[in-house]
């Protein structure tokens, strides 16, 4: 965010980054024999179940890390073109 | 399960009034105009923040579907069923991903349905009737599976006949809800279900905490509910064991065993994630949002719908758990609440299900009804038509839809409510290469997205047709996956959605005969899209703060 000045267009890194965090948060859950089984069990729920609602805490993750890096992205780039920094002030 | 409880029942029928009072209100709430237009009837005036855009976005997920569908699919010991949890996991990175390019595209080029931007990229009057008509025929089934969920929860409260009741009393109740939902629908459009998802949510929050935190406690924790079930399931295939053997009974099981099951759970998820996007209701709440930065923080921060989605689920085991015996394993549910919560919060609970399954089937129907008028009924029948002509064909329209999605309920089988939603899967998918791939390169030909188009329906009606329900060899439709068989060429045991599989014979077929075409003249038609138009954003030159339905796209 340092840069934030500068008006050279960013680079592509942060969007292949989470472009990275987006895939493995997509290609996780479609794995099904990686937890298609009952243990090691976690308070007595079986692997498969309590295993899908850690991905969706890994999701969350996941998806919050890209949208900084893409949101921190965006910015720089619109200031490199000199359009007014969009919406979303967050 | 005739025996109406007088508390429970009044509990229901005052929520039940009061929403519908809130309906007819709706239609003067945040008013900035005149409803007849159909931006204020449709979109509901689009001045919709994060958080109504979050409560909108609740309303589309905590539906029939989470509530009725895929816990009975959990109770009927269907092991692919806890399916929906990775669907709703890998959606919002999908959303992510694909969304704020159309977003940027449909405010800078004034699109309101996928419709109009596939007609701005691809020049196709053809290619866009056919995304229309596709996204209204899908829409049909996704409203079926809200109102069988609402014809159960009126079993469970005694408003139904029962089986042996004649076809008028047993489904009255039915047609009588139908009936309000239309009427407080055709008066306030939009913002009807966008109020109500308020109380909505509250109620539906209020249920799953209590139903997930009291309901395990009282049947010896998580831990006995799975052993219970699975004891149930074991104890069935045992007693079943020479009706498996024959195809007249399924297995039942909590994981997916075999490798091909694990293929249907999987394809499941996956079709399911790539289809919720393109429906026409979704679609209409994406560009609802003010930014397209809003879209990628709203995908951030839904999954925690992701979370009870799957404790709701898990309720399917609860009820086994919990004694209840129901042969419509879409009554478990409902019984449940009825069975084990006191009568006051049992009415609580069935309200709450009930009007979350009339919250998306408003949305639904009014998205649907907007792409009718709109891509429909202006670009071929009317185009001069004006702002009140339109207004009326959308109300009109909304109408049909939902008797359309009627007659889906009365003729296909109810066995399982969520092949209902998974037949408007394997359409609306048809519609992702046009859409999708159209965000990102034009190199794929016109014609051949329709012929690709054009095979993926055929082929996908074509195997949801001829799957017949377990035990009943002649019936039809009666499920959404099958052996991977192409034309009656074998190909795998694996057990893949025909959604899927439809979607790549579709992009083969575009892709072959995109191939062909370049080598002939056959014009690819005029892009009137520039690249830039795809990365535009809220207060940028030429984009628009609030999309108008009625004027024609820029061009």
């Amino acid at each position: 965010m340092t840069d934030r000045t500068t008006t050279q267009p960013p680079g592509k890194v942060p969007l292949v980054l989470a472009g990275i965090a987006l895939i493995i948060a997509i290609v996780a859950p479609l794995l099904v024999w990686t937890y298609a089984k009952t243990d090691p069990t976690l308070w007595g729920i079986p692997f498969f179940f309590w295993y899908q609602f850690l991905l969706v805490l890994v999701s969350v993750a996941l998806t919050s890390v890209a949208y900084r890096l893409v949101l921190g992205h965006e910015r720089r780039r619109r200031a490199a073109a000199g359009l007014p920094s969009g919406g979303d002030g967050a | 399960m005739n025996d109406i409880d007088p508390v429970a029942l009044t509990v229901f029928l005052v929520l039940f009034g009061l929403v519908t009072v809130l309906g007819f209100l709706a239609s003067r709430w945040r008013s900035v105009g005149t409803l007849d237009n159909l931006d204020e009837w449709g979109l509901g005036g689009r001045g919709f923040g994060t958080f109504v855009a979050w409560f909108l976005i609740g309303g589309d997920i905590y539906t029939a579907y989470t509530f009725i569908a895929v816990p009975a699919l959990l109770y009927a010991g269907n092991a692919t069923g806890f399916f929906a949890v990775p669907y709703t996991i890998i959606l919002y990175p999908i959303i992510f991903i694909f969304l704020p390019r159309l977003w940027s595209v449909s405010h800078r080029r004034r699109y309101v349905t996928p419709a109009d931007f596939v007609q701005g990229r691809f020049d196709s009057k053809s290619l866009s009737l056919a995304i229309a008509f596709t996204g209204i025929l899908a829409t049909l089934p996704y409203i079926a599976l809200q109102l069988v969920g609402i014809q159960a929860v009126l079993d469970v409260i005694g408003l139904g006949g029962g089986d042996d009741a004649g076809w008028f009393r047993k489904d009255l109740p039915l047609f009588i809800a139908f009936a309000l939902l239309a009427a407080y629908t055709y008066s306030s459009g939009l913002r009807a279900p966008a109020l109500i998802a308020f109380v909505k949510d509250t109620l539906i929050y209020l249920v799953i905490i209590v139903a997930v935190i009291y309901l395990p406690t009282q049947l010896g924790g998580w831990s006995n509910i799975f052993d219970e079930a699975g004891k149930a399931f074991t104890s069935f295939n045992g007693d079943n064991s020479d009706a498996i053997a024959a195809g007249d009974a399924a297995p039942k099981g909590l994981i997916p065993g075999m490798s091909t099951s694990q293929w249907a759970y999987a394809s499941l998820s996956l079709g399911s994630a790539l289809a919720l996007f393109m429906y026409p209701h979704s679609v209409t709440a994406v560009l609802s949002t003010k930014n397209r930065n809003i879209i990628r923080r709203n995908a951030a921060l839904l999954p925690a719908y992701s979370f009870l989605l799957g404790l709701l689920a898990l309720l399917g085991l609860v009820a086994i758990a919990a004694g209840v015996k129901v042969t419509n394993p879409q009554l478990a549910i409902p019984q449940l609440f009825e069975q084990e919560f006191s009568p006051f919060f049992a009415g609580v609970a069935l309200a709450a299900i009930a009007i979350g399954a009339f919250v998306p089937a408003a949305i639904m129907s009014i998205a649907a009804a907007n792409l009718w008028t709109r891509n429909i009924y202006k670009a071929f029948i009317n185009p001069r038509a004006t702002d009140a002509d339109e207004t009326r064909q959308s109300k009109i329209a909304s109408l049909l839809v939902k008797f359309g999605a009627l007659l889906f309920v009365l003729a296909l089988p109810k066995e399982f409510a969520i092949n209902l939603q998974l037949l408007g899967g394997i359409w609306i998918l048809q519609t992702l290469p046009a859409i999708v791939i159209g965000l990102y390169t034009r190199w794929l030909h016109r014609y051949a997205l329709l012929a690709g188009w054009a095979v993926g329906m055929i082929w996908g009606t074509i195997a949801a047709y001829n799957k017949p329900t377990v035990g009943k060899p002649d019936s039809h439709f009666g499920g959404s996956v099958g052996p991977l068989e192409v034309f009656g060429w074998q190909i795998s045991d694996n057990l893949i959605y025909f959604g899927v599989t439809a979607l790549v014979l579709n992009l083969i077929v575009a892709v072959i005969v995109t191939a062909v075409l370049r080598t002939t003249h056959i014009s690819a038609g005029t892009d009137e899209t520039q690249p830039s138009d795809y990365l535009a954003d809220a207060g940028d030159p030429e984009v628009a703060d609030v999309l108008d339905p009625i004027a024609t796209p820029r061009t």
